[in-house]
């Protein structure tokens, strides 16, 4: 029997929501972590049991929280008693260092708003992203702008510098939440090659299991840039594959909805007739590679859906020619934010999709996105929502 | 024995009541007591100073004896009531937010 975990980061704890096949009733279990933030949660592909949650907090820092039982109990990685001198790292899971190492590159700075050098300072892991194959190895996007991986479940973490260092690093600038690595896509069919997305230098490839970088952003046109065509500085906000076409590889940016069809190596734009293309989430069908889904939201100092109608806007042909969704969401007075790792799909023949907002609602539809209904309405402002697909 | 008050989000993760005891050597200090505090409950590194610098978080505060210690040396010797056990040295979150 198919069943589907629901994962839920949000501004005050993290929720699991699950339900049989049919979605339609469901089991609420949380707050765990209740008080801190958790930008984002996510369940191994490898082990659906185990899962990665980062718990971060402005008084107590980063903390990273894992599961071995599907979310039912939580420890922190290496962090229980300590035993002894002279064991494993104890307590070092939220130890995010940046490598200051010195490899000839710009390492330790990046501009700061005013265009300043500014020192690279850990804040938080934005994006916990779970290696395909073996559920100890986990990737973490972190603020400010940076790649780190664990090869230990979590007890230990460094970083893949070649990211940094790959030679624009020194031009990156926050964008308005931060300088933040939100993005990691892992190309089920190459091991070697990944996507990173941050905010706002834009989007990066590695095809060499993240050893070296190279910006792909050839084809984003950003006018608050001077240049606005440039190599880096872009605003995007986030990336999406379907596994079955990894070369193509779609993208919400600040404004604008991209598409590259060679690996991000030229992107053009497939806004087409969406009523404001800008947004933060994007996402696809899980068996549909052409079929997408957006919530546009009126501007980037109006973070909410236009004319207070909270609509999924749906393209059937992969960009251009898009149609809004809205039965079951709130047509009027809705004045939401659905924030970019606040959408995702199951697997289950029909597609379940998902999107939680900032009113601390979480919807779903389980027929592509035709109708909705929300599985809570009332949960702190919702900050990622992550679903795993249980055979 | 050493008392130290921890803040409610810290004592979760330590898993343990408002008020710990430590064993920490001669010579008392902040460093000291943060050392044994770590080393006891190593879930709690990284959450009141950085892993790296050894410098407190912006947003953690230190009192003792009713003192606010927070940006005094942290190899100062602290007074005879915290190092007899007598007052709790207190690890505080800042008042920030509403």
């Amino acid at each position: 029997m198919s069943a589907v975990r629901v994962l839920v980061g949000t501004k005050k704890g993290a929720f699991i929501l699950t339900s049989d096949a049919k979605r339609q009733k469901w089991d609420v279990a949380g707050p765990h972590f209740a008080g801190w933030e958790i930008y984002h949660l996510k369940g191994s592909a490898a082990d659906p049991d185990r899962i990665y949650c980062s718990q971060s907090s402005g008084w107590f820092g980063q903390i990273i929280q894992r599961s071995s039982d599907g979310g039912k109990t939580w420890e922190q990685p290496g962090g229980g008693m300590q035993k002894g001198p002279g064991g494993m790292p104890m307590g070092e899971s939220n130890k995010f260092v940046y490598n200051t190492s010195p490899t000839g590159h710009p390492l330790t700075t990046h501009q700061w708003y005013d265009g300043t050098a500014h020192p690279w300072e850990f804040k938080r892991v934005w994006h916990l992203e779970p290696s395909l194959h073996d559920a100890n190895t986990a990737y973490a996007g972190v603020e400010d702008a940076a790649l780190f991986r664990t090869a230990d479940g979590g007890t230990t973490w460094h970083e893949l510098s070649g990211l940094r260092g790959h030679g624009t690093g020194a031009s990156w600038q926050p964008g308005a939440g931060g300088l933040g690595l939100h993005t990691i896509l892992l190309d089920p069919t190459n091991p070697d090659r990944m996507y990173i997305a941050i905010s706002a230098a834009g989007a990066f490839r590695t095809d060499d299991g993240g050893k070296t970088w190279k910006p792909i952003n050839k084809g984003l046109r950003s006018e608050f840039m001077p240049n606005p065509t440039a190599e880096v500085g872009h605003c995007v906000h986030r990336l999406a594959i379907h596994p079955s076409r990894p070369d193509t590889v779609y993208m919400q940016k600040h404004w604008d909805v991209m598409r590259t069809d060679n690996a991000g190596d030229q992107w053009r734009e497939v806004s087409g007739n969406l009523p404001t293309d800008f947004g933060f989430c994007i996402d696809v069908h899980a068996h549909e590679p052409e079929t997408v889904y957006v919530v546009p939201i009126k501007s980037d100092s109006e973070h909410y859906p236009l004319e207070g109608k909270l609509r999924v806007y749906r393209s059937k042909t992969g960009g251009d020619e898009w149609e809004p969704l809205t039965k079951g969401l709130p047509q009027e007075n809705c004045y939401v934010n659905v924030y970019r790792d606040a959408m995702c799909v199951d697997t289950l023949d029909d597609c379940g999709i998902y999107f939680g907002t900032t009113g601390g609602q979480v919807y779903t539809s389980t027929n592509g996105g035709d109708s909705w209904n929300p599985i809570v309405r009332d949960l702190p402002a919702v900050l990622s929502v992550e679903v795993q697909t249980l055979k | 024995m050493i008392r130290v008050v921890l803040p409610a989000h810290l004592r979760t993760l330590a898993k343990v009541d408002r008020e710990v005891q430590l064993s920490v050597p001669a010579l008392v200090t902040t460093r000291s007591i943060l050392d044994a505090l770590e080393l006891a409950y190593p879930m709690l590194c990284g959450t009141i100073r950085d892993h790296v610098t050894r410098q407190r978080r912006p947003l953690v505060r230190f009192f003792a004896c009713e003192q606010d210690i927070s940006h005094d040396s942290p190899d100062v010797p602290l007074p005879e009531k915290i190092t007899s056990g007598s007052e709790p040295f207190y690890i505080i979150g800042a008042i920030a937010g509403g």
